[in-house]
């Protein structure tokens, strides 16, 4: 099917893309198009003016800065996060996560920036960035803000983004110990995923601090907290039965819609093996963290 | 109002300029103005892999992607991965092992496989299952195509 027509703009600096999506009309960003095209040609969103941010130059840089953080562009492609030899060196988790999204043909046009501006909950990296307590920054009219990846997603298919504001780059802590993920889907996408991320103390012996994710059971992901709360202190070699003994009380705290992926009970215990599958491969990273 | 612009890009090695409207398919300038008709819909949704065609020699559903993307970029189908007198070696392989029966998916097979091939001359078994994991076929039971593209990887191996 055909959209409806569009003006197409092309635009070269950040100002001037924010200008166009707020000149009259309808405007919207458009970077791989995977998501919006698709709705475009359903006619469930219907727009004056696309404006396209491929031209745009520095939006699809990755580097550790000078913080000791990791900043994706936005504009990266799930291909180029799988395959970028930072984000496999210091990430290696969200380099596999990145090449398990969708297919080899989405991968090579659709965007880590155009992932989270979309909102769909049934997603990979909203719920890994999350865990890695990555910082999204924004640019619109009113200047530059930042917004954790928790705050992000407001609800289904919603952001706390303005529409005039763009995604610039996606900024998190270089990881402290082991980041682990797994998913579990039986159609396009995700019906449960689960982000762990550890700091361990210098000796790795000890997880100093845990931050843990399930994602595409509600709108948005969602900490694990009591598991949080459990792992604190806590030594690696411990770790299992530190979860094990958290997990019920952890997995009732769950918002769990029940959809075609699956019904709440189903899906609220997929979630509790797969944490206890990325405890076990923490466990053994993190005896050899740093690689 | 209509917005036309004119874009230039190679396709299949020529290199061709052309007015499109904004909202154009890359699918439908490729079949519908330029006749290649080789390039196939299917699910129109990013899902089946029919509509595959390689952009700078990545594969791409051209089934949602606008042909004002492709402008000053490279465009290769299964027209220009086929020689003019016969068949390529991974047509030929697909043949041979059966790893085709209607037809429909297979141009869009053999655009993934080029890809794949170009870029990993020796796949691995799960580099073959994942690279094609977006392509469907209702015919083959995929047992076939995959026969097909692992002798790719053996025969060169041998070479
Ligand atoms: C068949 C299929 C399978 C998929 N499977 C998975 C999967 O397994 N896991 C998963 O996580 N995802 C999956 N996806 C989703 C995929 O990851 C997204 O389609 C892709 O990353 C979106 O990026 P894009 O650049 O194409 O976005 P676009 O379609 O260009 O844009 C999407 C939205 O984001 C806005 N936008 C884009 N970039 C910016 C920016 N920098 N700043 C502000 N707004 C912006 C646009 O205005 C639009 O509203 C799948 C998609 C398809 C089609
Ligand atoms: S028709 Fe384009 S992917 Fe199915
Ligand atoms: S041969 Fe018929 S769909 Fe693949």
């Amino acid at each position: 099917m055909l959209p409806s027509p569009f003006q197409f703009e092309r635009p070269s600096t950040i100002a001037d893309a924010v200008r166009a999506v707020g000149d009259s009309g309808d405007g919207m960003f458009y970077a791989g198009g995977t998501e919006l095209l698709l709705a475009l040609k359903m006619r469930v969103i219907r727009i004056d003016r696309l404006i396209d941010i491929k031209g745009i130059p520095g939006l699809d840089c990755i580097a550790v800065n000078g913080m000791n953080e990791i900043e994706i562009g936005a504009r990266c492609t799930h291909r180029k996060i799988s395959g970028d030899p930072v984000i496999r060196e210091h990430v290696p988790a969200l380099a596999s996560l990145c090449a398990e999204v969708a297919n080899i043909r989405v991968r090579n046009v659709g965007t880590i920036g155009g992932n989270l501006c979309f909102g769909e909950p049934h997603a990979d990296p909203p719920t890994m960035l999350a865990a890695l307590n990555a910082r999204l920054v924004l640019e619109g009219s009113r200047g530059t803000r930042e917004v954790y990846a928790d705050d992000f997603i407001r609800s289904e298919m919603e952001t706390v983004r303005e529409p005039d504001e763009l995604l610039r780059v996606i900024v998190f802590p270089r990881p402290a110990g082991p980041v682990t993920y797994r998913r579990f889907k039986h159609g396009e996408r995700p019906s449960v995923n689960v982000a762990m991320a550890w700091s361990l103390n210098p000796g790795r012996s000890t997880i100093t601090s845990a931050r843990v994710r399930v994602g595409a059971l509600g709108s948005r992901p969602q900490p694990l907290t009591i598991v949080e709360g459990a792992l604190r202190n806590v030594a690696v070699a411990e770790a299992r039965r530190a979860i094990e003994t958290a997990l019920p009380a952890a997995l009732d705290q769950l918002e769990v819609n029940a959809d075609r992926h699956g019904g709440a009970d189903y899906k609220r215990h997929l979630a509790g093996v797969l944490l206890l599958r990325n405890a076990d491969e923490a466990i053994i990273a993190g005896g050899s963290w740093p690689k | 109002m209509t917005q036309v612009l004119a874009i230039s890009f190679s396709l299949n090695g020529k290199t061709i300029a052309v007015d499109v409207p904004a909202h154009v398919l890359l699918i439908d300038l490729i079949r519908d103005r330029l006749g290649l008709r080789g390039t196939k819909r299917s699910c129109d949704m990013e899902v089946c892999g029919a509509c595959t065609v390689l952009l700078d020699g990545e594969p791409i559903s051209s089934c949602t992607t606008l042909a004002v993307d492709v402008d000053r970029r490279a465009v290769t189908t299964i027209e220009g991965v086929t020689p003019p007198d016969g068949l390529s070696r991974i047509q030929e392989a697909f043949v041979l092992h059966g790893g085709l029966q209607c037809g429909f998916c297979t141009p869009g097979f053999i655009m993934a496989v080029t890809a794949l091939l170009e870029t990993t001359p020796h796949p691995t078994d799960a580099e073959i299952r994942h690279y094609l994991d977006g392509n469907l076929c209702r015919c083959t039971g995929y047992t076939k195509i995959f026969e097909a593209v692992k002798s790719l990887a053996r025969r060169q191996d041998a070479a």
